[in-house]
Order: structure tokens, then C-alpha cells, then sequence
């Protein structure tokens, strides 16, 4: 291989974008959400709805007659939803952009303070919460706290304030997973 | 007229406009860096701020925008689909929720943006959200009389305090503005420690 071919492969990852550009980006994406599909954006949604699809295989009669997934399923798959296309173009942008800027590397991502196993163990655990907080409260950090905040609702202010706060009372107990 | 209130929102058409959405989103999501969950968990150590700075821009643009539109007539907020308060699962959701996202290094949009960037840590977050939701959906004969403490209707800022919208964003703009301002006078003081 030739010195310009490898140059080209070890090219470094390109910087982030500035945050103030890229929360007028989101912030603009936001807005037309609003006015195109009349609703803001979400993801958790899409998860749970995945999640229920997967039990239904596995147990269709429990999950229909669920009290809370049961209505999913009244109208055929709770996956002819239009979170989960959302969803779908957000994995899709951040696949693109992500390519382009030559930040795609197959990692466990973690603080010098925990070993590969503990931060995959962490994130399992972080996600069974996250999961089911988001059912709790009917949104996660898209639908309540960036989507619920621009409408200037009461509750997804209320979402927004109590999620820094158990973010917060939480970190001291987690500080080697992230130690710089 | 909007998809939603035209009840044309999960129909082809729909869900090719929120394809072209999330795609938007989930560029801007990873542009600002949120494809990491270093990143993303450094704000709960007052490292790097891109959470606050991110999401507070976009929440006063959004807002802006919408109060502009509204003052126009070209588009009143009241066509958008806004969720109603339910005080005690969104303040007790959150707090789980936070507890959450500092342990698990991530949010279920950000991590599909991780998982999209090859973060395995992403992956394990993602699978484990959907067995959350699974777990919720068990315990719902006794988690549905919970849902309903502090059931307040749809409650929005403008109408608690007797405003107007463009009143609300513009303040805010203001308290976005002073947050801005304090996080680069701590960025300054880190780094001239960092360098003396």
C-alpha cells in the first residue's frame, strides 16, 4: 500500500460540531416535527413497541391480554407505528453522519476505573431502569424532556428537572465507570 | 393542517415523513457527539457540558420558533399532540429515569445513535430498555393506580403563570443564556488549572 492510501485509512475522526449549532439543528428538527407530523419526537416508544412484538411471539395470549400492551396490539402490530419509523430514521442518520465524519468503531465504550464486563453489566442495568422509566413516565429524554420542554408543558418540565436530579444523586455512585 | 390532526400520521405517507425526521435527528444527535456515552455522562461530573448546551438551545429554538408562528398565524401550537400531566409518574419516572442514564451511559435515543456507531455498550443498553419496558408492562395491575397521583390535565407554563408563549421562550432564552455564560467561565477556570 502506497503512503497516500494509508493516510487515507488512518485519517483521524473529525471534531464534534459545535453544541450550540447542532441544538439549533435539533432545535429546528424539532419544529418541524411539529408542524409537519403534529407530534414531537420520541424513541422510547419505538423500544417498547419492538419489545412487545418479541413477546407476542414468544407468548401472544399473555400479552395481549396485558392491561398496558394489550391496546398495542387491537389493530394488528405494534410495530405499524410511526415511532418506530422515527426510530428507524434516527439509527439511519446517526449511521450516516457517524460514517462520514469516520467515527464508527466496534468498541465497549468506558471510564479507565471499570473493565469492559462491569461497564456492559452497568449498561445492562441502566437500560432495564431507563426502560422502564420511560413506560413510567410515558417519554424518555426525546419526548418529555426535549419534545414536552418545547411545548412548555408543566409535567415534561417537572420530567426534566427530576432526571438531572436522579442523575446527579446517582453519579458519585458510578464515578470509576467514567473516570476521564 | 398536520398529519396528526389529519389522522393521516400512521398511514405510508406518515411513516416516510417520520423516516425523513428521525433521520434529521439522529444526524444532529450524532454531530453533537452524542454517539458517546463518555460524552454524554460527563455532564453529571461537570466535564463537558454538550448535554446542557445541546439540549437547551434546541428546547429555546423550538420554543421560539413555535411562538413565533403562533403570534403570525401560521401555525398554532394547539394542533400539536401535547401530553397531559401526571405529576407523580413523571417526577418518580424521572428520577429512575436519571438514575438510569448516568449508570447505563445513555438515553434510548442516543443509543441508537451509539449503537449505529458501533458502541456494544449501546447494544446492551438498547436490549436491556426493552426488557425494562416488558418489566413495567408485568407489574401494571399494580403500577396503573400509581399513574394516576397527580393527575393535573394538560398543564403548560403560559397557562400556570398567566403569560403569554413568547413570554415563557423568551425567558427561556434569558435563563438559557446565563447557564451559557457560567458553564465558559467554569470551561476557563478548568482549563487555566489545567494549564498552570
Amino acid at each position: 500500500m502506497n503512503a497516500i492510501g494509508k493516510q487515507v485509512l488512518v485519517r483521524a475522526e473529525q471534531p464534534y460540531w459545535n453544541p450550540y449549532v447542532a441544538g439549533i439543528g435539533l432545535g429546528l428538527t424539532l419544529l418541524v416535527s411539529f408542524v409537519a407530523l403534529g407530534v414531537g419526537l420520541g424513541a422510547s416508544g419505538s423500544t417498547a413497541r419492538l419489545a412487545a412484538s418479541a413477546a407476542h411471539a414468544l407468548a401472544p395470549e399473555a400479552v395481549e391480554s396485558n392491561g398496558y400492551l394489550g391496546s398495542w396490539f387491537a389493530s394488528g402490530s405494534p410495530l405499524a407505528s410511526y415511532l418506530v419509523f422515527l426510530s428507524l430514521g434516527t439509527l439511519l442518520g446517526g449511521l450516516l453522519s457517524a460514517l462520514f465524519a469516520r467515527r464508527i468503531h466496534a468498541t465497549v465504550e468506558r471510564g479507565r476505573g471499570v473493565t469492559p464486563r462491569t461497564r456492559l453489566l452497568l449498561a445492562l442495568g441502566g437500560g432495564l431502569l431507563v426502560g422502564f422509566a420511560s413506560r413510567m413516565a410515558a417519554g424518555c429524554t426525546s419526548g418529555q424532556a426535549l419534545t414536552g420542554s418545547a411545548l412548555l408543558l408543566g409535567g415534561s418540565w417537572a420530567f426534566l428537572v427530576a432526571m438531572f436530579a436522579g442523575g446527579f444523586l446517582v453519579a458519585p455512585l458510578v464515578r470509576k465507570e467514567w473516570l476521564p | 393542517m398536520n398529519l396528526f390532526d389529519q389522522g393521516l400520521l400512521d398511514t405510508p405517507f406518515g411513516w416516510s415523513m417520520s423516516l425523513l425526521v428521525g433521520l434529521a435527528f439522529g444526524f444532529w444527535l450524532e454531530r453533537a457527539g452524542f454517539g458517546s456515552s463518555r460524552k454524554l455522562a460527563s455532564i453529571f461530573y461537570l466535564r463537558d457540558f454538550a448535554v446542557v448546551q445541546v439540549m437547551f438551545t434546541a428546547v429555546a429554538t423550538a420554543a421560539l420558533g413555535l411562538a413565533a408562528l403562533d403570534v403570525t398565524g401560521l401555525f398554532e401550537v394547539e394542533r400539536v399532540y401535547r401530553m397531559e400531566t401526571l405529576l407523580g409518574p413523571q417526577i418518580v419516572g424521572g428520577l429512575i429515569f436519571g438514575a438510569g442514564f448516568v449508570a447505563g451511559g445513555w438515553c434510548p435515543g442516543t443509543a441508537l445513535v451509539g449503537a449505529a456507531s458501533g458502541k456494544l455498550d449501546a447494544l446492551a443498553f438498547l436490549a436491556a430498555s426493552m426488557l425494562g419496558s416488558l418489566v413495567y408492562a408485568a407489574f401494571w395491575p399494580q403500577l396503573e393506580p400509581l399513574q394516576r397521583v397527580g393527575d393535573c390535565g394538560l398543564v403548560t407554563l403560559p397557562g400556570l403563570f398567566h403569560v403569554s408563549a413568547g413570554v415563557v421562550a423568551a425567558v427561556i432564552v434569558a435563563v438559557a443564556l446565563v447557564m451559557f455564560a457560567l458553564i465558559h467561565r467554569l470551561e476557563l477556570r478548568t482549563q487555566r488549572t489545567a494549564t498552570s
